[in-house]
């Protein structure tokens, strides 16, 4: 088993991506795959906080800290690129018109619910952000994140232990071991097998009766 | 002649009361209004409630609101930062109460204050803890929450020009809550980087109609 790297993860998430799809990466991780989307297509990025047609990071010098994303990093606007408020943007999301968004996790259930945006540790500051109303929102849920945590615990679980972010929204997770497809009736399906893990090390490391 | 623009920010804060709510615009430093806030911190006003997405990061901005003193509870979708120190001391010694609220449900809530909308059901937060509490619906297929609209007594934003009835329009995605807020509150003051002429404006990408605002401060850049 060959584990793939955080970058080769983003990668393998942007090959998934079809030409003119309206996609939201999450801050951290999935702002990664910004860099490997193909060129040569129209896909549209959208950032929470008002923008649609993202482009990427600006040269050294150029920066404009009023056009930022999610992640209050300086971003830049393609040509065709707009504005717009922040309750257009969530109504954007809400009302169905983002295909795809792509979101770090602490845990994925067998059922899709996912569990990003606190640990629930006593005396931790909670945040939410943005991450509730794109896991109801968006048409997909994509998940990229390491498959075991630092201490070799699943972080695709049988039920989240984590408290809940959305609830049976996440349809892909992307990990440096494997690509899972959450379908219907709890099944977890394993569409690449990145890693060469093979489907007893899958199953093992898992915990999950895996359909292949 | 109506014209909203004020000469100053002790003009531009003056009247606002012990226990108000207050909106604040921004997203990170985006759209933050800090010469208002710091307006607000001179004025004085005390046991505040502020609305925000971002509860303040280093010393300035919301920050420094809170640094001296003058807020009560938070109302806010994302406090925690890698340098939101201030925040994170007064929340664990209990100084400040925090209603945490998912971004896209309170720029919604707060949409809804302005437009006269008594409440809406939506997706987001079911089955969360955010969602304690809440009526539930079920609504063609789908449970949805039951969330309640956000008035405030006062909305502090920043806008990019604005004319003397107080139309305003923004810089790119510094215009993030500051179109909403202006419709949620009693007293709505903008701080703008430039004041043009009536007319100026084009009338079709005028933002914030000046309906929505009473006062209008300019403020050099720099004190962005």
């Amino acid at each position: 088993m060959k584990r793939i790297s955080r970058d080769e993860i983003a990668a393998r998430v942007a090959r998934d991506i079809p030409e003119g799809a309206i996609v939201n990466l999450g801050i951290g991780l999935p702002t990664k795959v910004a860099n490997y989307l193909p060129k040569d297509k129209d896909i549209f990025l959208q950032s929470e906080n008002g923008v649609l047609g993202m482009g990427p990071a600006p040269a050294p010098g150029q920066e404009d800290f009023d056009l930022i994303n999610a992640g209050k990093q300086p971003v830049t606007l393609l040509p065709g690129g707009s504005y717009f408020h922040h309750a257009d943007s969530f109504a954007m999301m809400r009302g169905g018109h983002l295909d795809i968004c792509v979101l770090g996790a602490f845990q994925v259930a067998r059922n899709g619910d996912l569990a990003n945006w606190s640990t629930g540790e006593p005396g931790a500051i909670p945040a939410v952000g943005g991450a509730m109303d794109l896991a109801a929102g968006a048409r997909d849920v994509f998940v990229m994140m390491e498959l075991l945590t630092k201490e070799g615990e699943s972080k695709l679980v049988e039920t989240c232990t984590y408290p809940l972010t959305g609830l049976r929204c996440v349809s892909r997770v992307y990990t440096d071991v494997a690509v899972f497809q959450i379908e219907p009736g709890g099944v977890v399906r394993v569409v690449d097998d990145v890693s060469g893990a093979g489907q007893d090390e899958l199953r093992r490391m898992t915990g999950l009766d895996l359909a292949f | 002649m109506i014209s909203k623009i004020v000469p100053n920010l002790e003009a531009a804060m003056a009247g606002i009361q012990d226990g108000a709510v207050v909106l604040i615009g921004g997203f990170g430093g985006a759209g933050q209004p800090n010469a208002l806030i710091q307006g607000l911190i001179a004025q004085g006003a005390r046991e505040l409630t502020i609305v925000c997405n971002n509860a303040g990061a280093g010393d300035t901005g919301i920050a420094a609101l809170l640094a001296a003193g003058q807020v009560r509870k938070v109302v806010c979708s994302f406090p925690r930062q890698a340098d939101s120190y201030v925040f994170d001391g007064l929340y664990r010694a209990g100084k400040l109460e925090l209603e945490l609220v998912p971004q896209g449900t309170l720029a919604e809530r707060i949409r809804a204050g302005g437009a006269g909308i008594g409440g809406f059901f939506t997706r987001t937060a079911v089955g969360t803890q955010l969602a304690e509490g809440k009526e539930v619906r079920h609504i063609e297929g789908d449970d949805y929450i039951l969330e309640a609209p956000i008035k405030a007594d006062v909305a502090i934003i920043k806008a990019h020009r604005a004319d003397r009835w107080g139309n305003l329009v923004y810089n790119k995605t510094a215009r993030n809550f500051g179109p909403v807020m202006a419709t949620a509150a009693k007293l709505t003051i903008a701080q703008v980087m430039e004041i043009v002429e009536l007319g100026e404006l084009d009338p079709e990408a005028i933002v914030t109609p000046g309906v929505y605002v009473k006062r209008v401060v300019k403020i050099a850049d720099g004190a962005k």
